[in-house]
């Protein structure tokens, strides 16, 4: 076989191959939605974040706008501290409240922002005040029934 | 008695050497092959013939197994995932698996019994009709002319390989899920890019493969240069590649793994 057609058949294994890794990235992984690449960080604090994973998404209505880079636990109030990257493209208003949702009932757990209405926007570095925390199911079922204790029942 | 502990005794710790001290020719037989490289890189047509022989013509096996692997994973995986009412998560676990997992180890694997064999064969077939002697006798380093652009073209085909097996076998598992059994296309896909991660999980793959690579090629120019210059050397040494480079293979990639994917 002479040369120039071993060149072209290894040019075109190299291609084929490239364009198999174009696809995984683009079409099979989320490269293709992964934003620029700018972003500026944002502090919150949770008294329980359940869940919520590093690389978990930051969603406001709905829509990722940025993802968790971070968790801590800070040793001084007993709480978590969760540091968040968000897109340049979006700014918050400061009363911007911070909750961990689910999605579904089973699905993983994301940060959800509540827009407020202050004029003054966040800026890099600054610390959400006002958070929720996640729902423990488990809290959530015992409250329940401990309610359902307490109420006197209704034949006697 | 004694005269027979003392025997086997001594068989034991003459076996135990013997795989110490071949460990560490193919250490410094793998650091001859970085060494003098120099000319597979700078003749490069030496290497885009080997790379010809080893990735070019394993085009074939990888890309109709890699078919085969997804269209499986898609009949398995919708068949559990429906249990429980998910089966639009069929894309995440197709993908999943064939990017972290069974592309790079499969192709690998593949790759050793394809490639790796003839590269062996070639090479020892070569020493047993004294062509690397012959070589010497002309000043050309063997190493240099021979073993090396067989050692650099494995390593460049090999994640070039694995990449195809994975884009084929998601490729599939979209065939079967969702135009045979009728997964809803559109949540085969988002749910699929919203789970898999560029560099978590496909930059991974490439890196074990890449890994799976270096392991493979050295192990077949290895054993190819180290076999015994008979008809029988030259079986046992082809066997011995296909064995130890999937052992190697699959021991490399439990290791990889703890490293790469712990859950956070």
């Amino acid at each position: 076989m002479n040369r120039a057609t071993l060149d072209l058949w290894v040019g075109f294994f190299v291609a084929i191959s490239l364009v198999a890794l174009g696809f995984l990235a683009m079409k099979v992984g989320n490269l293709s939605s992964a934003s620029s690449g700018e972003t500026y960080t944002l502090q919150a604090k949770f008294d329980n974040i359940g869940g919520l994973k590093p690389r978990g998404a930051v969603k406001s209505a709905g829509v990722v706008v940025g993802r968790v880079s971070e968790i801590k636990f800070d040793p001084e109030n007993y709480v978590a501290q969760v540091t968040l990257q968000i897109d340049t493209r979006y700014k918050f208003p400061r009363d911007t409240f911070a909750t961990i949702n689910t999605s579904g009932l089973l699905g993983e757990q994301y940060v959800g922002f509540e827009v407020g209405g202050d004029p003054e926007m966040l800026k890099a570095g600054d610390t959400i005040k006002k958070t929720q925390s996640a729902v423990v199911l488990e809290k959530l079922i015992s409250q329940f029934m401990f309610n359902k204790a307490s109420e006197p029942s209704a034949g006697k | 008695m004694l005269d027979k502990v003392v025997r086997a005794l001594t068989s034991l710790g003459r076996s135990v050497t013997d795989r110490i001290w071949r460990l560490g020719f193919a250490s410094r037989f793998f650091l001859a092959v970085f060494l003098y490289s120099g000319t597979a890189f700078r003749r490069f047509h030496l290497t885009i013939r080997e790379i010809y022989f080893t990735g070019v013509l394993s085009l074939i096996i990888i890309l109709v197994s890699g078919l085969f692997v997804g269209m499986v994973l898609g009949l398995q995986g919708y068949d559990t995932l429906q249990r429980y009412g998910s089966s639009e998560a069929l894309g995440i676990l197709v993908a999943l698996s064939l990017v972290r997992e069974l592309g790079p180890v499969v192709a690998a694997l593949l790759f050793a019994s394809r490639a790796g064999s003839a590269i062996t064969a070639e090479i020892g077939l070569m020493k047993a009709t004294e062509q690397l002697s012959a070589m010497e006798m002309m000043a050309v380093n063997p190493i240099a002319r021979v073993v090396a652009p067989r050692f650099w073209a494995g390593v460049i085909s090999m994640p070039l390989l694995a990449a195809l097996f994975s884009a084929l076998g998601v490729f599939g598992g979209y065939l079967i899920g969702v135009q045979f059994i009728g997964v809803d296309e559109g949540s085969f896909w988002s749910q699929m890019q919203a789970s898999v991660d560029f560099r978590q999980d496909i930059v991974n793959g490439v890196i074990k493969s890449f890994v799976f690579g270096v392991l493979v090629s050295w192990i077949a120019v290895f054993e190819g240069y180290d076999a015994e210059p008979t008809a029988e050397g030259v079986s046992g040494a082809t066997t011995r590649t296909v064995v130890t480079s999937s052992l190697a293979i699959l021991a490399a990639d439990f290791v990889l793994t703890a490293f790469m994917f712990r859950g956070i």
